[in-house]
């Protein structure tokens, strides 16, 4: 265990140090010239030449990504072009806002995602699994902001039952705040529902098929017995453990359904930023995003490792 | 030698051909694929012919005919500016359609290549490729995008470039999978043992019986380029005004949802919901046929 466990923080460190890399290219070294690519083709050279050299941005790219990231390993993420402030803080308000938004779809997602795929997988092959199967694959491939206009329309505008923006007024209890976020929570729900459910499925059929299973059948236990005790746990480990793999799916999806419902999270922050050509808080902002994923995906393996006996007696070789 | 050399390759041919007849004629039988290659036709026939059919042009103003309700000279009403969106509609199958295969090919053509590389070689080669790939696997599809088209300036030909590209680490990954389990094979052995070269063991063996999982990828890239270009395109980062594209059409006009024009806005929507849902009953019907 101990080993695994370094092992994979290692490799997570070295993807965290490419992933630096990747977005300091797209965010520093392929717009060419920053100031000319804030200012416009229009703009005298003297202004561009200027506005380099006060946003540091004439230096070379060694030397500029060697300041950048020494400052990233700090804290600090530099300062935003645009509204002349540190990164760090703007985006520390906006995840915090994501996260809220995030969990409440989690919350609704996981157990009918795990539901879906349980049930398809008892029906296998049957209408029941084929609807469940086909049509959440289906509703997941409508993008989030078609959902989002779809919702507005229908639940905040023809039924006029819910807000059609995200943010609850200042100081508002926890329950008018989940009343808000009802509606962009539901757009996620809809995009993550279809792989959870699949996932679910594939790992009830696995557990239906196994040998213990059957022995479980053969020795005469009640069929509900038999599911709740021996299938269920073997199957719904590996969907647990996929869960966290879907933060990715999930962040994107933030992007447009923050925008959509006005809600400043990391999203809405990342589009204002690409709006702007606010390069600083564009870099910081898909950093912190990464750095969310890995994370959620290394804290999946760790629990995946902890609840599964195979993996945490057989060594490093997982 | 002779004999194993010119009798082997025919056996393996044969059965590889009636093995393909088999999966077309389970690929046809199939309702799911069949229910989305009949959408699909439709708009593709929309994307091709578009133009020639629409009741208005989908290019002209009409500010004093602007945001009028679905009506029988203009289907799906007006939008902010009085274009018909009936017309914008069905012209607007036009950019998505050519823009997303393109790129979903550019993708599997790279991620292909890279994960034949990757996977056949292994070692330290493979260990670096797959580190950088998990790495831009952390950044979603449509956040890497948005950046990318920041820095570059969105048009259709950087679109595709970037969504290509964005692509190409999560196709080698699929590749190189199909790759590990070829590559101990005999026949890929036998290749070896002839002293035939990568590049030819690579092309000439390995791919033909990877083109499965291949073909798979690429539609299901497909559905996901249009996805995420569709959410590019609503962030204004993907095709640029004035075009009739579906994601830019509801980026133009959702901000008067609430004042109860939703013409505008639904009828894209609707448009991009069956796109995507056609696309991925195709995908699932190669899906289930290769599975079997």
């Amino acid at each position: 265990m101990g080993r695994f466990l370094l092992r994979r923080i290692g490799l997570a460190l070295v993807t965290l140090w490419l992933l630096s890399v990747i977005v300091f290219v797209a965010g520093e070294v392929m717009p060419g010239d920053v100031a000319r690519s804030i200012l416009g083709p229009t703009a005298a050279p003297e202004t561009v030449a200027a506005l380099n050299e006060e946003l540091g941005t004439d230096r070379s790219v060694v030397v500029r990504y060697a300041d950048w990231i020494s400052g990233v390993v700090r804290g600090d993420l530099g300062e935003s072009y645009a509204f002349r402030r540190p990164v760090d803080e703007m985006i520390g308000q906006a995840l915090w806002n994501s996260a809220k938004l995030a969990l409440l779809a989690f919350v609704l997602v996981v157990p009918l995602g795990i539901l879906g795929g349980v049930v398809a997988a008892l029906y296998e092959g049957r209408a029941a699994d084929r609807a469940i199967s086909v049509g959440g694959l289906s509703v997941s491939a409508i993008p989030e902001f078609v959902w989002a206009v779809a919702a507005i329309l229908v639940f905040g505008i023809w039924l006029d039952v819910l807000p059609v923006t995200a943010q609850a007024p200042p100081g508002a209890g926890v329950l008018t705040q989940i009343e808000y976020l009802l509606l962009p929570a539901l757009c996620l729900v809809l995009v993550l529902f279809g792989y959870l459910a699949r996932m679910a499925r594939a790992g009830t059929v696995e557990a239906l098929d196994a040998d213990y299973t059957r022995t479980a059948v053969l020795k005469g236990l009640p069929r509900r017995t038999v599911i709740r005790r021996h299938v269920l746990r073997n199957a719904l480990l590996p969907t647990i453990a996929v869960v966290a793999t879907q933060t990715g799916y999930l962040i994107g999806g933030l992007v447009a359904i923050e925008l959509v419902f006005n809600y400043p999270g990391v999203g809405r922050l990342l589009v204002r930023a690409a709006d702007q050509k606010d390069f600083p808080l564009l870099e910081g902002t898909v950093l912190v995003i990464g750095v969310v994923y890995l994370l959620a995906t290394l804290v999946a393996d760790l629990a995946y490792a902890y609840l599964n006996p195979r993996v945490r007696f057989g060594g490093a070789a997982a | 030698m002779s004999t194993v050399d010119d009798l082997a390759p025919v056996v393996v041919h044969d059965s590889g051909r009636e093995s393909r007849r088999e999966r077309l004629r389970v690929v046809l039988r199939s309702k799911t694929f069949l229910a989305g290659a009949v959408i699909v036709g439709v708009w593709v026939f929309c994307a091709l012919f578009g133009p020639a059919i629409v009741p208005h042009d989908p290019y002209a103003d009409d500010i004093l005919g602007k945001l009028q309700p679905p009506s029988t000279e203009h289907w799906f009403g007006t939008d902010r500016l009085g274009r018909d969106v009936f017309s914008r509609v069905v012209v607007g199958a036009r950019d998505i359609l050519a823009v997303a295969p393109l790129a979903a090919l550019l993708g599997t053509v790279l991620g292909t290549a890279l994960g034949l590389v990757t996977g056949y070689f292994r070692g330290l080669t493979d260990d670096v490729i797959m580190r950088i790939v998990d790495a831009f696997l952390a950044i979603p599809v449509v956040v890497i995008g948005l950046v990318a088209l920041t820095a570059v300036g969105p048009s259709r030909v950087t679109v595709v470039l970037v969504i290509g590209i964005v692509f190409t680490p999560i196709i080698a990954r699929t590749v190189r999978a199909a790759v590990l389990a070829e590559r101990d094979l005999e026949y890929v052995e036998a290749a070896r043992l002839r002293n035939e070269r990568a590049p030819y063991v690579l092309g000439g063996e390995i791919l033909p019986n990877v083109l499965g999982p291949v073909l798979v990828e690429f539609t299901v890239r497909i559905g996901y380029a249009i996805f995420a270009i569709a959410t590019l395109s609503f962030l204004g980062f993907g095709i640029q005004p004035p075009a009739p594209d579906w994601g830019l059409q509801i980026f133009e006009n959702y901000g008067l949802l609430s004042a109860g024009d939703w013409w505008p806005t639904l009828f894209p929507a609707l448009a991009i919901a069956t796109l995507v849902v056609g696309v991925n009953l195709i995908a699932d019907g190669l899906t289930r046929a290769f599975e079997r």
